[in-house]
């Protein structure tokens, strides 16, 4: 029996992956829009995004999931009633997951992809103007490359808490790993066992994660220059 | 828009926020002089102990909170040795339980921000410490752990920013702290919007004062390592 349940638990897993990769996806690219205001000529552009990582970075994740699941619909249905429109809007757990989440990471991938950025070595961006590139080329073919290989460790990072945080989507009833291995403990009365397991899957996407890391990280750092010892 | 129910609720708010605040730094308390040794022992010579060390940070940093948290206090209740227990009255109760999930996840990343922090200290200032003589306990006491905790100041403010929003969770064992109330008070008077909206205002003005009090104290303790780059 206890079999059963735990490849319930995780045959959920693609569930989680789902979950969590979709919301890495949508955190880069918020990540990656406010990274630029963050660091763009526009005044309007630098308060805008300074305020969403403010924001983001100061509500807890469980909150946030809350706002986006339940207060979001709430306050449109309240304003559609007053307008007197007869709609009714309602968000699937999924979708509020992946949107909560990503909204939330995306903060986080804002903070590493702007450090990435200015560490950028100034040299490179002249020599790449001086050798005639276009802002398009530049941006496509030195900026972004080296900016990913120094936001590494901080994007792996951003992901293993992401990774972690798809937990709480079965909160708001997502079926996912957490949501199935609850469901078996309170069916057999065996928490214990089943938390465990859940807690297994976690702990195997983190190891996956870092040995990923460490292999990338290799490869991302072999041209680097090191101090003879 | 039912604002006067949120007014209504003002002292419920109020609680919650104590027990909030309460939790945190509980949790950060404890934790934090549980993680000073762990730190040493993270560094320690002694590879089993190394490893043990590791293998407990790991496995709290590598799987979520909520799951600890529900390992805890619904978990260990499948064990009729804990249920009939002296302990038994103490872990089922969800303060106990909550608090013991926060000190071991917040002690796990603790741990290791430290242990960072102490790998970081130059050579020199070791080696300054033992030719004036001092014993280990006082390299420790007046070198080590100092240097060690001013390195880690930037990341142990973002630890206490997690720990405060981790304390969110609490809600779901049914403790009424920010979260627990703008819950109760949503599912009470069916309203959606403002329990939610109020509660993220709280925990925004809490981190808001946390980050200030916490870059007036990196100034003041860690002020020397900035003039040194700068």
């Amino acid at each position: 029996m206890v079999l059963e349940f735990a490849t319930a638990i995780f045959a959920a897993g693609w569930i989680t992956l789902l979950v969590a990769a979709s919301s890495l996806v949508l955190a880069t690219i918020l990540g990656l829009a406010a990274a630029f205001a963050k660091l763009s000529d526009s005044r309007a552009l630098r308060i805008l995004a300074g305020l969403y990582t403010f924001i983001v970075r100061g509500i807890p994740d469980l909150v946030m999931m809350l706002l986006v699941f339940y207060s979001l619909p709430a306050f449109l249905n309240q304003i559609m009633e007053t307008m007197g429109w007869d709609m009714h809007v309602a968000f699937s757990p999924i979708g509020a997951g992946i949107a909560t989440l990503g909204l939330i990471f995306g903060a986080y991938m804002t903070e590493t992809f702007r450090t990435a950025l200015q560490n950028i070595p100034k040299g490179q961006i002249e020599a790449a103007i001086a050798y005639g590139l276009t802002r398009r080329r530049l941006f496509f073919r030195i900026m972004l490359p080296q900016m990913f290989r120094l936001a590494l460790p901080g994007f792996t990072n951003n992901w293993l808490v992401l990774a972690k945080a798809t937990a709480l989507v079965s909160l708001i009833g997502l079926q996912d790993v957490m949501f199935r291995a609850k469901g078996a403990a309170e069916a057999t009365g065996k928490p214990f066992t089943f938390y465990l397991i859940a807690a297994g899957f976690y702990l195997m996407i983190t190891l996956l994660s870092l040995a990923a890391l460490s292999f990338a990280g290799r490869r991302s750092t072999a041209g680097d220059r090191k101090l003879s010892p | 828009m039912n604002w006067d129910i949120i007014a209504d609720n003002l002292p419920r708010y109020l609680e919650g926020t104590k027990l909030t605040l309460l939790l945190t730094f509980a949790s950060l308390g404890i934790s934090f002089f549980l993680a000073l040794p762990l730190a040493f022992l993270r560094n320690s010579n002694n590879r089993v102990v190394q490893y043990t060390v590791l293998a407990y940070t790991l496995v709290f940093r590598g799987t979520p909170l909520l799951i600890q948290l529900f390992l805890i206090y619904f978990g260990l209740a499948q064990f009729s040795l804990i249920r009939d227990s002296v302990i038994w009255p103490w872990l089922s109760s969800p303060m106990v339980c909550v608090l013991a999930a926060f000190v071991l996840n917040t002690a796990a990343y603790t741990t290791e921000i430290f242990a960072g922090g102490l790998r970081t200290i130059p050579v020199g200032e070791i080696e300054a410490a033992r030719a004036y003589g001092m014993s280990g306990w006082t390299q420790a006491r007046r070198i080590l752990i100092p240097a060690m905790l001013t390195r880690s100041l930037p990341l142990y403010g973002n630890e206490m920013i997690m720990m405060l929003h981790a304390t969110s969770l609490a809600s779901t064992v049914t403790l009424l702290e920010v979260t627990g109330v703008a819950r109760q008070i949503s599912l009470n008077d069916y309203i959606q919007f403002e329990p939610y909206m109020t509660a993220a205002a709280i925990y925004l003005t809490l981190t808001f004062v946390l980050v200030s009090g916490f870059q007036l104290v990196q100034k003041r303790w860690a002020g020397y390592l900035q003039s040194r780059i700068g």
